[in-house]
């Protein structure tokens, strides 16, 4: 069955309503509220402190240690507290799509720990969970060369589209789960993951749209940051 | 405004934002160059300072800087040395030889001079490495504090909280009768005659640090204090 028109109405270029918030936890170093459709992510920054186990500690620049969990309730059957195989990869991932815009030179012997957490699940939760992450950094006050912008884009039965949500990723006929980061400034592309099958044109189509999404994505992140700072002024 | 530069004074930035292009000007502190253009590495206000383009920061954690004045806890005391926490991810070490403007001789008890738990005002004398911060106490101003109260900060809105020149804090001060000591690392040292008028100031400076981004400020701390200090 060919998928011709999107479950939920959208374009296969478009994505879904986003919404970003920054400082949104007090005691923590800066944070950050990242939404896009049902998928919300949450993103403390603490730092730069101390690093725990201390062979860990860098004399050439900091740490970035993430972390990456679902809520139990978040997805709809509960998920076993604690880390599993798959949060600790995807802690790793984000940590690994951050580093590159970072600047921890000057951070030696500390570290930056970031915590991500997923209050609600629907697909994307990666991309969401690191878009979060790069504005709780900036608002942390990390040096940063830019910020990082991810998405998840894919094919689903037949069609190229972006931005997956749950329905899409469980449809009948498979799905392809690609998702990406990168810095827009650059281009450079800190992140690419895939789980299904997909040609190597249609790789090429996939990511291309992923970018063109990420610079609307970055408009948001960088909406929220200036909201702030612009907002306690008045 | 000039025509290379890309964002006006006192605007919010955020990294990787373009400020400006060509190569007359310089990037500073919080700015970096990227073949022709100067972009920011960090949220804040731009701020252009002759040929220097810089980038003031509005949030994050106090990072030790050369020549500031802090406000700590003694934490540990050696056979030459004091250990000051100033809410740092490590110890500013206070050298013997720093210790005090009197002579401290060689086999002294130094817990005489500063015990664990005192409060002192001290000055960073180096700063070059994250883990290896040396601070004085026998620079002009620093000292035991006395019975008084301290309050945290964000460390960012301390130049706020002091004003030009010292103008707010000046203000606090004269209207509270007041002692106050302001940390660059956010910690502030409060020290009256009565609660009252300690808890004036503190309520004032905490409106300060709430509003910091807003402008007319000291008019509105000084409204402010004028109604309290009745």
């Amino acid at each position: 069955m060919p998928y011709d028109k999107r479950f939920d109405g959208r374009k296969f270029e478009e994505v879904r309503e986003m919404e970003g918030k920054v400082g949104i936890i007090p005691r923590a170093d800066g944070s950050a509220m990242f939404r896009t459709g049902k998928t919300i992510a949450i993103a403390a920054v603490y730092g730069p402190r101390k690093v725990l186990p201390a062979f860990m500690q860098n004399p050439k620049g900091g740490v970035l240690k993430c972390v990456y969990d679902l809520l139990s309730f978040s997805v709809t059957e509960r998920k076993r507290p604690g880390p599993s195989r798959r949060s600790t990869e995807i802690s790793k991932v984000t940590a690994d799509s951050l580093a590159p815009v970072l600047d921890l030179t000057k951070f030696s012997y500390l570290g930056v720990d970031v915590y991500v957490y997923i209050t609600q699940a629907d697909a994307g939760t990666r991309a969401a969970g690191i878009n979060a992450a790069a504005m709780a950094l900036a608002d942390a006050g990390m040096p940063m060369k830019d910020l990082i912008t991810s998405i998840a884009v894919g094919k689903v039965s037949d069609k190229i589209v972006v931005d997956l949500d749950k329905d899409e990723e469980d449809h009948e006929d498979g799905a392809t789960d690609l998702p990406m980061a990168m810095s827009t400034r650059t281009g450079e592309i800190t992140l690419l993951q895939m789980d299904g099958n997909m040609t190597q044109k249609e790789i090429k189509e996939a990511v291309e749209m992923g970018m063109k999404a990420c610079i609307e994505i970055k408009k948001v992140q960088v909406e929220a940051l200036k909201a702030k700072y612009t907002e306690a002024g008045k | 405004m000039t025509k290379d530069m890309l964002v006006k004074e006192r605007d919010v930035v955020v990294p990787g934002e373009e400020l400006a292009t060509g190569m007359d000007y310089l990037p500073s502190e919080g700015a970096f160059r990227d073949g022709d253009k100067i972009l920011a590495s960090r949220v804040g206000l731009f701020n252009l300072d002759g040929r220097l383009v810089k980038v003031i920061p509005l949030g994050g954690k106090y990072i030790p800087k050369k020549n500031d004045t802090i406000i700590g806890t003694i934490t540990d005391v050696s056979h030459n040395s004091w250990r000051i926490d100033i809410g740092w991810a490590f110890d500013v070490v206070v050298f013997m030889r720093e210790g005090s403007r009197e002579f401290i001789p060689n086999d002294a008890d130094l817990k005489k001079y500063y015990a664990p738990g005192d409060m002192v005002v001290a000055k960073i004398i180096k700063a070059d490495s994250p883990r290896m911060t040396d601070a004085s106490l026998k620079m002009p101003g620093c000292r035991k504090l006395g019975i008084g109260k301290v309050i945290e900060i964000q460390s960012s809105r301390v130049p706020r909280i002091i004003g030009k020149q010292g103008s707010m804090i000046s203000m606090i001060k004269e209207s509270t009768n007041c002692n106050i000591i302001v940390g660059q690392n956010g910690k502030v040292w409060i020290s009256g005659e009565d609660h009252k008028m300690e808890r004036i100031a503190e309520a004032a400076i905490k409106k300060i640090e709430a509003e910091a981004h807003s402008s007319g400020l000291t008019e509105k701390i000084s409204e402010f204090l004028k109604k309290e200090c009745k």
